[in-house]
């Protein structure tokens, strides 16, 4: 068989695979627990990645969509409950990326008047409006409780008696099969002349309009699109964890998804999905074992953007290349000495931290910290001395080989290919 | 001869400077005209105003019989009129093939399309491959436009200028910055994919003007001082005054 | 709403408004002269109030207004000279994402050093009381001396602009950078000192700001997005623009907020009574003062409807 086909489909395939093969072998536990927020994720990197990879446009205010179609998808189940009417709640994340598509219509109209930093400044700015409404239309929102829903009621799925997403696996099914679905979706839609065009306004919208593009217009259809997308994953939340409320909408969602595709990579089409995994265990794994989670995780992404925009996707593919060029080879010990230097560094930054956390945030719990499988006494000055002179230490040792490592010295670039 | 593009009284001002004072002009169809004068003459923003990037404070501009005067670009681009720019402007993160495939897209009607796959779009792919042949980036296919050669990119510039296959097309200095040879094959480049179209061009380079001009305009302190032949406006006193100088030049 | 209601919310319209412009006037100015926004400027402001109180625990509050800008100054000069300089070549968008990246991670440190409940950050005694009586109506102290900062500020930033050779410098750099530097100044530095200075003003209406109000690690996000506000619809890069808005949102959420009427009880003294059944009826009996939260937002909604590039913006992207 052609080699450059297999090398193609084969990533599909493989996908696929996993989503079906994934949620039986693990049907409880940590991994279970992640599988339905990270395909709820990708979607919503996904969408979001529309704006910012293909189209440049940076938005603070993307959760508004998911939140749309989530409040609708919640109200619509709760509307099938009391009327017993026969609709398949499996379809219903259609609802709720049409839920997203009216609020891009609405909100998107008013934003895509502008472009660029305004065009951020107001989805931020529209952000909050509808985050300041959720008071006034309880109702809708739910108020501080939110709107809870009961997923087992309509009509089976196809029709067979069982399937009425009462259990987990079923539903880990249910949504990643819309997963799968909504990735096949916007590789197809990244492929027609619109996803094209996008691409076109991203890289010199001027010149876009001179071969008879209007930039705007493009920039609306492509928030469109991501709105539906995203209605989609919003919907696909509701259905997994039956309750909608505030944060849905709010400003921190909207940050989540920022760094989630950030992370990952905004140049490559598996960027997002990379980094919807990624930050769902960070946010998951991580957060269960520090509280400063967060912070390590803001850390993360400035370092990202200073040196490496082009995401977790540009930094894999450049250290695969450089596997294949064997310059790995020849800088291997330079290598194992700036590993060395950015695991003590680290090490001492994260002692430093969480000592700092146990001393203001949880002075209940008493004087010592638990890091590194280790007892800290936090009274102690030396507790406090040896982690910052390691911090200190491995960061100018870090920064001195770096200097010296010629091979790599330019940061990893952004945008390497239209489209990958 | 019918006036495809006409200029009337064209007014504009920065702040409190005027650029253009009283520009008029009017273009036949398939004519080559082209546009000279000393730096800051105003050239540059004649060309904004006509091709929608600015709007005039006065006059009026006709494209076909239609008053384009102060539509957006896009608009402009629709109706048949499309141009370079001095410094150029293209899609630097995508391919030699992209940037003209983008560019092909909307005069073959594909519009906003996001039901139709773009690589099944035959016309699309057979225009941009043709182009591509024709402005010389055969081997340069996949490259991604931001590492190609300056020239290369000026003749990239041309191809998506030309790609829509408008029938009025306006060159902002085509030639800026290259080579004696390389001046000599863009002349060559420039008269063959301008064939049967009407072209507007800014040009310092006199070999240029008169190699492939039918009518020149002289344009100094944003007024036309003088339109003509070639030969008209070398023999001009006037514009040997303001612009050419009175060394001898031969018309080519 | 009476003569002396509407003079008391004027006032109050008026020291907020100011509060605002502090803040915008700095974010503008970064703004037009180096083209990028900084989302991280309401964290200076909260950087400028948690300094503030600390510096007021150890020595006092009046040490604290004048020390915590030049912290934050210091700071932001830091960011600019260490951060944004490398992020210049690569765009708006990368510098705007360090920017949010550098916000959340303020929010995180001061989170971690502060705690999450808000600090008792006070205004001292002596700014206790009332400015003076209008009828029975209070205009407080604090209020006028926050009009009173603000206002000596931002003169001599005006003052600065106008009539001093630095403030010539910054003015010619704001719009032609590549011209200055060929004159011979190290318009680098010009970045760092404009961008430090805009922290400084931040951090000046944190210190004020957060006594009058209250200093929690949230508060950068509330008034963040009203900044935003401010800057779209007063124009980017207007800094006369930014005043106007300000002012109006200012004014806008004072009077709001002693609003106590709904359209519902408009409707009903025009002889209109709306029915409580009706659906939409939650949404009509709305109180302007419970609505007071909105208005800014909905001021967006409409600018960027009616005038897209703002009250006095310059026509710029499409």
């Amino acid at each position: 068989m052609n080699r450059a086909l297999a090398a193609r489909w084969l990533p599909w395939v493989a996908g696929a695979l996993l989503l079906v093969i994934v949620p039986v072998l693990f049907q409880q536990g940590f991994v279970r627990q992640l599988f339905a927020v990270c395909a709820v994720m990708i979607v919503f990197t996904l969408s979001y990645n529309l704006l910012l990879g293909t189209t440049g446009m940076l938005s603070f205010g993307h959760a508004v969509y998911s939140g749309f179609g989530a409040y609708a998808t919640i109200h619509a189940l709760n509307w099938i409950g009391r009327s017993h009417v026969p609709l398949p709640v499996t379809a219903l994340p259609l609802l709720g990326g049409c839920g997203g598509l009216l609020a891009g219509l609405l909100l998107g109209f008013v934003s895509t008047r502008r472009s660029g930093t305004a065009f951020a400044m107001i989805t931020l700015g529209l952000s909050e409006l509808v985050g300041a409404c959720w008071l006034m239309f309880p109702k809708f929102f739910g108020g501080e409780g939110g709107i809870s829903g009961n997923r087992t009621v309509g009509a089976p799925l196809f029709g067979l008696p069982g399937w009425n997403l009462g259990s987990d696996l079923q539903i880990d099914y249910v949504v990643g099969a819309w997963c799968f679905a909504c990735i096949v979706a916007v590789r197809a839609l990244l492929g027609t002349p619109l996803g094209r065009i996008a691409n076109a306004v991203r890289d010199n919208p001027e010149r876009a309009e001179f071969i008879g593009y209007s930039a705007r217009q493009v920039r609306w259809f492509m928030l469109l699109a991501s709105s539906f997308f995203a209605g989609i994953s919003g919907a696909l939340a509701a259905l997994n964890f039956e309750i909608v409320s505030a944060e849905n909408v709010g400003a921190v969602r909207s940050g989540e998804v920022l760094l989630a595709t950030f992370i990952g990579g905004i140049g490559y089409f598996h960027g997002p999905i990379l980094g919807a995994i990624v930050f769902v265990f960070f946010s998951v794994a991580l957060s269960q074992w520090t509280k400063a989670w967060q912070l390590y995780l803001g850390l993360f992404f400035v370092v990202l953007v200073l040196r490496a925009p082009g995401g977790l996707a540009a930094v894999i593919e450049r250290a695969l290349a450089q596997v294949r060029d064997g310059s790995v080879l020849r800088r291997a010990r330079l290598l194992c000495a700036l590993g060395a230097c950015a695991v003590l560094a680290l090490s001492g930054l994260i002692v430093l931290v969480e000592m700092t956390y146990q001393r203001t945030l949880e002075a209940s719990g008493g004087y010592l910290v638990r890091v590194f499988w280790t007892d800290i006494d936090t009274r102690q000055a030396a507790a406090w001395v040896l982690p910052a002179l390691l911090l200190i230490g491995g960061a100018l040792a870090y920064g001195w080989l770096r200097r010296q490592d010629t091979a790599a010295n330019a940061p990893i670039a952004v945008l390497t290919a239209a489209e990958r | 001869m019918d006036c495809v593009l006409g200029l009337q009284d064209l007014h504009k001002h920065f702040g409190r400077s005027p650029i253009i004072r009283g520009v008029s002009l009017a273009l036949n169809v398939g004519e080559r005209h082209a546009l000279i004068g000393p730096n800051g003459a105003g050239k540059s923003t004649l060309f904004n105003l006509i091709s929608g990037r600015l709007a005039p404070d006065r006059g009026r501009i006709e494209l076909g019989g239609t008053d384009i005067t102060g539509r957006a670009p896009f608009e402009i681009y629709r109706r048949g009129l499309s141009r370079s720019f001095q410094i150029t402007n293209i899609f630097h993160n995508l391919t030699v093939f992209e940037n003209l495939r983008c560019a092909v897209l909307w005069s073959l009607g594909y519009r906003y399309a996001f039901w139709r796959r773009l690589e099944g779009l035959a016309d699309a792919r057979a225009h941009a491959e043709e182009l591509i042949e024709r402005i010389g980036l055969g081997a340069r296919r996949d490259a991604i436009a931001a590492t190609l050669t300056y020239a290369e990119q000026r003749a990239l510039e041309l191809g998506i200028t030309i790609a829509g296959g408008s029938s009025v097309v306006l060159l902002d200095e085509p030639t800026a910055g290259m080579s004696r040879s390389e001046t000599e094959r863009t002349i060559g480049l420039l008269r063959r994919v301008t064939q049967g179209r009407t072209l507007l061009m800014v040009e310092h380079d006199m070999d240029v003007v008169f190699g492939l001009a039918e009518r020149i305009s002289v344009m100094v302190y944003g007024r036309i001082i003088a339109t003509g032949t070639p030969e008209q406006i070398h023999a001009d006193p006037q514009v040997r005054e303001a612009y050419l100088g009175t060394a001898q030049a031969g018309l080519s | 709403m009476n003569a002396e209601l509407a003079l008391i919310s004027a006032l109050n319209g008026a020291s907020y408004g100011l509060l605002l412009f502090m803040l915008s006037a700095g974010l503008t100015l970064i703004f037009s002269m180096m083209g990028v926004l900084n989302f991280a400027h309401a964290s200076f402001y909260m950087l400028g109030a948690y300094c503030g109180y600390q510096i007021s625990q150890w020595v006092g509050f009046w040490p604290g207004l004048l020390l915590s800008p030049l912290i934050v100054g210091i700071f932001g000069a830091a960011v600019e000279r260490y951060g944004l300089r490398a992020l210049h070549t690569r765009g708006p968008v990368a510098e705007l994402l360090f920017t949010f990246g550098l916000s959340y991670v303020i929010v995180e440190v001061v989170q971690v050093l502060w705690g999450r409940p808000p600090v008792p950050y006070r205004l001292p005694p002596e700014l206790d009381g009332s400015l003076f009586t209008v009828y029975t109506v209070d205009f407080p102290r604090a209020r006028g001396f926050v009009m009173l900062v603000a206002g000596v500020i931002l003169g001599a930033l005006a003052l600065m602009l106008r009539y001093s050779r630095v403030g010539m410098i910054i003015q010619a750099a704001l719009t032609h950078a590549k011209t200055v530097e060929t004159l011979g100044h190290d318009v680098p530095r010009i970045h760092m000192l404009v961008f430090g200075g805009g922290s400084a003003l931040a951090g000046l209406a944190g210190a004020v700001g957060g006594a009058l109000t209250v200093t929690e690690p949230n508060m950068g996000a509330t008034i963040g997005a009203i900044l935003f506000v401010v800057i779209v619809v007063g124009g980017m890069g207007s800094l006369a623009g930014a005043f106007l808005a300000s002012l109006a949102i200012g004014e806008l959420d004072a009077f709001a907020k002693v609003i106590d009427r709904s359209p519902a009880d408009l409707a009903a003294a025009l002889g209109a009574r709306l029915d409580p059944s009706n659906p939409l009826y939650g949404l009509w009996s709305l109180t302007l003062s419970q609505a007071a939260p909105v208005l800014p937002f909905l001021l967006l909604v409409v600018v960027l409807l009616v005038r897209p590039r703002g009250l006095l913006g310059k026509r710029e992207d499409r």
